[in-house]
């Protein structure tokens, strides 16, 4: 029998269940999150516009540079600040 | 322990040790058919019957085969052997001849079973092991060989591999420098790519993410270039060379397998290149009319696209040979986007010759190019030339540089014929994308 060694970070694969869904956005606050994509701040106006007619409260972020992870500071924020987050993630 | 010890080697085959055997008694210690080796390695065994004296654990004498009067001179036991003949030759060992054997213990990763009826390379592809082409299946022997490459401690943590910045040991780097097809010797460049990668300058969790082109792009200077074999000539960015060709997928390979990136999962590059396979190669320094790229043993990574032509078979002065090579760096990603992109310039010994002819220095060469890609806003614009790509409006009026200062690397390599040199565009340039990082490769 062959033995080989494994070449990976030997992590078990984790699965992570997604968040809890609200059942509405009433009294909640939306982030919305510009990764600095181009016209990614086009798609959120438009987003937050619609959110804010309906009596949503938004809060706007925008990473440093879509290259890299938000920072942790940004993540805190967004955390802290929000119930839920909307990503632009692509141009 | 006492201070004087005798041990024999001995082996049941040889007729010498049959005859000097009985007359040993209890006074030595016999090591009889050594098979695993061990023994004969740590002292040197090519023949036996072998006698040595340890004083303190220390060989302090010995010999080889049966001679009455040696022997009774190194033991001091003046009736050893009567009634032996005076003298007979030993028989020759091979021990010294076959793989010394391989101590696999100090290995610290999980051990994967393969199935007697399963093929180790195939094991590895449908593991998820590979990058597309067959692997050389990591047993432990050989990642036990490909150590021996560094002084560096096996557990020792190199870096942290995005995307799952997962920790990775020296042990880790070998186990996927042997998949890749490496030599023991190539194993200091990897790590030494490893640690470059890894770095927040280098970014290579964004590089690895984006939608673009763009991999990493290793450019090895240095002795250790030519004393590993790798390729600085003809065919330089080609097939062909073992080194060249294993370094930089063995940089893949542990993207993949230690950090967790792959194509479709955290890699989502819309076309890729071909070159992310492996693109690595050594800039050639003997011929070269400039300084290196790096000094010394080094690697230097750059975020690189696929490479492409650049033709001038005319231009016999450096003038129009820089204003040909600024003419086709205008076009890296798009003739009408400055700033963004940096790139590597690959000068070929022909063209080279050129600017050593005229006693042009590197920074002369950039320096001209630059001057040459001062470009007008209005040529950049959103619209102009019929094309909608371009910059906002507000930078007709402005005249830009193609390259940020530091955006524009310089290489000698290639082989001794062709009139070609080659561009390699780079991606997001600068510290919001991907910065060149140059790192020495140590031991």
């Amino acid at each position: 029998m062959t033995e080989l060694l494994d070449p990976t970070s030997e992590r078990e694969p984790s699965h992570r269940p997604l968040a809890a869904r609200p059942d509405s956005l009433e009294g909640k606050t939306v982030g919305l999150l510009d990764i600095s994509k181009p016209r990614g701040d086009v798609f959120l106006d438009e987003v937050q516009a619609a959110l804010e007619s309906k009596g949503v409260k938004v809060e706007r972020f925008k990473k440093p540079t879509f290259t890299k992870p938000a920072p942790p500071d940004l993540r805190h924020e967004i955390e802290t600040k929000c119930d839920l987050v909307i990503e632009a993630l692509a141009d | 322990m006492t201070a004087e010890r005798y041990v024999v080697v001995v082996n049941g085959e040889c007729p010498t040790c049959a005859l000097v055997r009985p007359a040993l008694g209890s006074r030595f210690d016999v090591v009889d058919e050594d098979e695993s080796l061990e023994f004969s390695y740590e002292y040197e065994i090519e023949t036996v019957p072998t006698l040595l004296k340890f004083t303190h654990g220390e060989v302090v004498e010995r010999t080889v085969g049966w001679s009455r009067d040696i022997w009774r001179k190194i033991t001091g036991i003046e009736d050893l052997g009567e009634g032996l003949p005076e003298h007979r030759p030993g028989c020759g060992s091979r021990a010294l001849e076959v793989p010394k054997p391989i101590d696999t213990t100090h290995l610290k990763s999980r051990r994967v079973a393969i199935g007697s009826a399963e093929d180790d390379i195939e094991a590895c592809i449908a593991r998820g092991w590979s990058d597309g082409l067959p692997v050389v299946p990591p047993t432990p022997e050989r990642v036990a060989r490909m150590l021996a490459g560094t002084k560096r401690d096996a557990q020792e943590i190199v870096a942290e591999i995005p995307p799952d910045l997962a920790p990775c040991t020296v042990e880790k780097v070998a186990i996927n420098a042997v998949m890749a097809g490496c030599e023991s010797s190539y194993l200091p460049v990897v790590l030494a790519a490893v640690e470059a990668a890894c770095t927040d300058e280098f970014n290579m969790h964004g590089l690895l993410a984006t939608t673009y082109f763009s991999g990493p792009v290793i450019v090895v200077n240095g002795p250790i270039a030519k004393r590993i074999g790798m390729n600085s000539g003809v065919n330089v960015l080609g097939q062909g060379n073992r080194a060249n060709s294993s370094i930089g997928r063995a940089l893949q390979l542990l993207i993949r397998n230690v950090g967790g990136g792959r194509p479709g999962g955290v890699d989502r590059a819309t076309l890729g290149n071909p070159g992310k396979l492996s693109f690595c190669f050594a800039e050639d320094e003997d011929n070269s009319p400039w300084e290196p790229l790096a000094e010394g043993d080094a690697v230097t990574l750059f975020c690189g696209e696929g490479p492409r032509g650049v033709v001038d078979q005319i231009s016999r002065t450096p003038e129009s040979l820089a204003k040909s090579f600024a003419a086709c760096l205008r076009t890296v990603a798009h003739p009408k986007l400055v700033l963004g992109f940096d790139a590597m310039l690959i000068v070929s010994p022909e063209h080279a010759s050129r600017f050593r002819h005229a006693g042009w220095t590197k920074q002369r060469l950039r320096d001209e190019i630059y001057a040459n890609l001062n470009i007008h806003g209005s040529e950049l614009v959103r619209g102009a030339g019929g094309i909608e790509e371009g910059l906002p409006e507000g930078f007709k009026d402005a005249t830009l540089p193609k390259f940020r200062p530091e955006g524009l690397l310089i290489v000698h390599a290639g082989g001794g014929a062709g009139l070609f040199s080659a561009i390699v565009g780079g991606w997001v340039a600068g510290a919001t994308g991907s910065q060149t990082v140059t790192r020495a490769i140590g031991d």
